[in-house]
């Protein structure tokens, strides 16, 4: 594990600084776009936020009528990286099973937008970014922010992009409550929506969950009240703990059972103490450490408290077909069984809803005991179903194949 | 790809052009994508097989992944102009309940099914003492999902029962030759192969 003061003072990385072409994979490049002092950002809860940079990479090509570009919105501990090798971890993107020549999101035939959300901290401005009115990290002082905020950011970005319309907006988890909030607040602007395993309210269990990981990372000694940049220290104690707690929601029983059982690590019989005895416990732990390396805490505050926040019933005013009324996109929502995060029925809400709204709606339950992170995984149902129906509004919309 | 059979265009003939349509049990999408040509129709199926709504969803349909016994209640009321069960209404739990959702979620409602009034079923029961096994019903007893079968008179009775107007009855043949139940509903029942019924409240 990277030593606390390693972590803070680890300078960003020099192939994520500037717009760079990815050598292994020419059609991909990583970009920034940024929102100048004079056209802020207007906020749910209240301020504007300006200067705001974006980081963001592009698959594919952009064809003359701009229209074929795909928007990925990511989920709470994703980035801008959806495949090809991540700028800030060195390792593969976090949707290669989804992303590429051929696959499902063909980077021969669409152009394939990914932005970091607002608050990432991955290239774009978060509480780890200096706010420019003090000269120093924002950390608490970086204003809470929403699921609506981020796509508020998203949809500059297109503008900037100058599409007019997106052909598809698609999600997993929180990346699904984007794709729902783009389409309700800009339906001109979406042509097709794939949410995928999301919910279009946040449930009492999963702010809980999400309060579990907000605490454990708030009663880390290293937080410093969220200043723990000018401490040159991390709170890595908390928030592996908090990615731990939530690493658990996003399996299932099942899953967990067949991967690990109680099989022990590295040894024959148990230890009589508290080291990681079991194989299930060693896991985690790698995962809990292994997060701190990449994630910054109080950008893990943050988004977790925006998720919290998504309601889309009720900011349109406690019914949510109002969110969809008149709609002409067209949507295609994905569940997993085992999903018990965002489970089947909090999906079928948002069918339920469309519906009601007369929109052009269809739904799959994808039958996987892999959790809620079957939407990352190979998962070659949701592939047809997903491929199916881009393909189809591909030809609608007068694309043509590669 | 679309195999069209030999029902559809009777059942075409009592939708009308531009009707909000819902097909439940559509299969790979047949029916739906029959009706959006010939009909001009504004299609939504439902589906309980993966299979089914992937051909579907694959040719442009909105389709969802549910179970007409269960999931009918998540459509809001006066939905659609037309609501149509199209062989399926033997594989139903509860062909009642479903008929009520469906006269909820549409004005009219379109239901066909094999009739077991058919005189070759009855001969096949008669003369063999087994229950029938025909080209509509290849399953053998244990194996098949037809678990509520009924006749053309059995139908009617229901619909009386519920209170529901037929606007109209017909028998359809192998080949897709529909015939008026008219006012002989007794003969219909023993040559019709197939009912199909156009239904709306009374």
């Amino acid at each position: 594990m990277t030593t606390a003061s390693d972590a803070a003072d680890r300078p960003v990385p020099a192939a994520a600084e500037a717009d760079v072409a990815d050598t292994a994979e020419p059609s991909s490049s990583h970009h920034f776009f940024t929102i100048a002092e004079d056209q802020p950002l207007s906020l749910d809860s209240g301020p504007t936020l300006a200067p705001v940079k974006v980081a963001y990479q592009t698959h594919g090509e952009l064809n003359q009528d701009k229209s074929n570009a795909i928007l990925v919105c990511h989920a709470l501990t994703g980035d801008q990286f959806l495949t090809g090798r991540n700028l800030w971890t060195d390792r593969p993107g976090w949707w290669e099973t989804m992303v590429g020549p051929g696959k499902t999101l063909d980077t021969d035939r669409y152009f394939i937008i990914c932005s970091n959300v607002l608050g990432g901290c991955m290239g774009t401005t978060g509480p780890k970014d200096i706010d420019h009115a003090t000269g120093r990290p924002y950390g608490l002082n970086f204003p809470v922010i929403t699921i609506a905020d981020m796509v508020r950011l998203q949809k500059r970005l297109i503008d900037h992009l100058g599409i007019e319309q997106l052909f598809c907006v698609t999600g997993g988890s929180m990346g699904g409550m984007q794709v729902l909030q783009w389409a309700a607040n800009y339906p001109e602007q979406v042509y097709v929506a794939a949410p995928i395993a999301t919910a279009a309210r946040h449930s009492a269990q999963n702010i809980a969950f999400h309060e579990v990981g907000r605490q454990a990372i708030m009663a880390d000694p290293n937080w410093h009240n969220g200043d723990y940049y000018s401490h040159g220290v991390l709170p890595q104690r908390g928030l592996a703990v908090a990615r731990m707690a939530a690493h658990i929601t996003y399996l299932s029983e099942a899953a967990l059972q067949n991967k690990f059982d109680r099989n022990l690590q590295d040894r024959a019989k148990v230890s009589f103490g508290f080291d990681a005895d079991f194989q299930v416990e060693s896991y985690l732990r790698h995962q809990g450490s292994s997060f701190v390396d990449r994630f910054d805490a109080n950008s893990y505050l943050y988004i977790t408290r925006a998720m919290d926040y998504f309601d889309m019933e009720a900011e349109f005013d406690g019914i949510l077909a109002n969110a969809f009324r008149g709609t002409k996109t067209e949507f295609c929502i994905v569940s997993f069984t085992s999903d018990w995060l965002y489970p089947t029925a909090e999906n079928k809400a948002i069918v339920r809803a469309l519906n009601a709204a007369a929109a052009r709606v269809s739904f799959v339950e994808v039958n996987s005991d892999r959790g809620h992170d079957a939407f990352l995984l190979d998962e070659p149902e949701m592939f047809t179903t997903l491929g199916g129906f881009l393909q189809a509004a591909a030809a609608r919309r007068g694309l043509t194949g590669p | 790809m679309s195999a069209i059979r030999s029902d559809f265009p009777v059942l075409a003939g009592m939708v009308a052009s531009g009707a909000r349509v819902l097909d439940i049990g559509c299969g790979d999408g047949d029916l739906l994508d029959f009706l959006q040509q010939a009909r001009n129709i504004d299609g939504r199926g439902m589906e309980l097989s993966q299979d089914g709504v992937n051909a579907s969803v694959s040719r442009g349909l909105s389709v969802v992944q549910g179970d007409a016994d269960k999931d009918l209640v998540d459509y809001p009321n006066a939905a659609f102009d037309v609501v149509i069960l199209s062989q399926s209404l033997q594989v139903l739990h509860y062909p009642r309940l479903v008929l009520e959702q469906m006269l909820r979620i549409g004005r009219h409602a379109i239901v066909s099914f094999p009739n077991f009034g058919y005189w070759r079923v009855r001969w096949d029961l008669a003369t063999r003492g087994r229950m029938p096994v025909t080209a509509d019903l290849p399953v053998p007893w244990y194996d098949t999902a037809n678990i509520h079968l009924c006749t053309i008179l059995d139908f009617m009775e229901l619909c009386d029962a519920m209170d529901l107007h037929i606007e109209q009855g017909l028998t359809l043949d192998r080949k897709g030759n529909a015939k008026p139940i008219g006012v002989t509903p007794g003969i219909a029942n023993l040559l019709g192969e197939q009912g199909i019924f156009l239904l709306r409240k009374r």
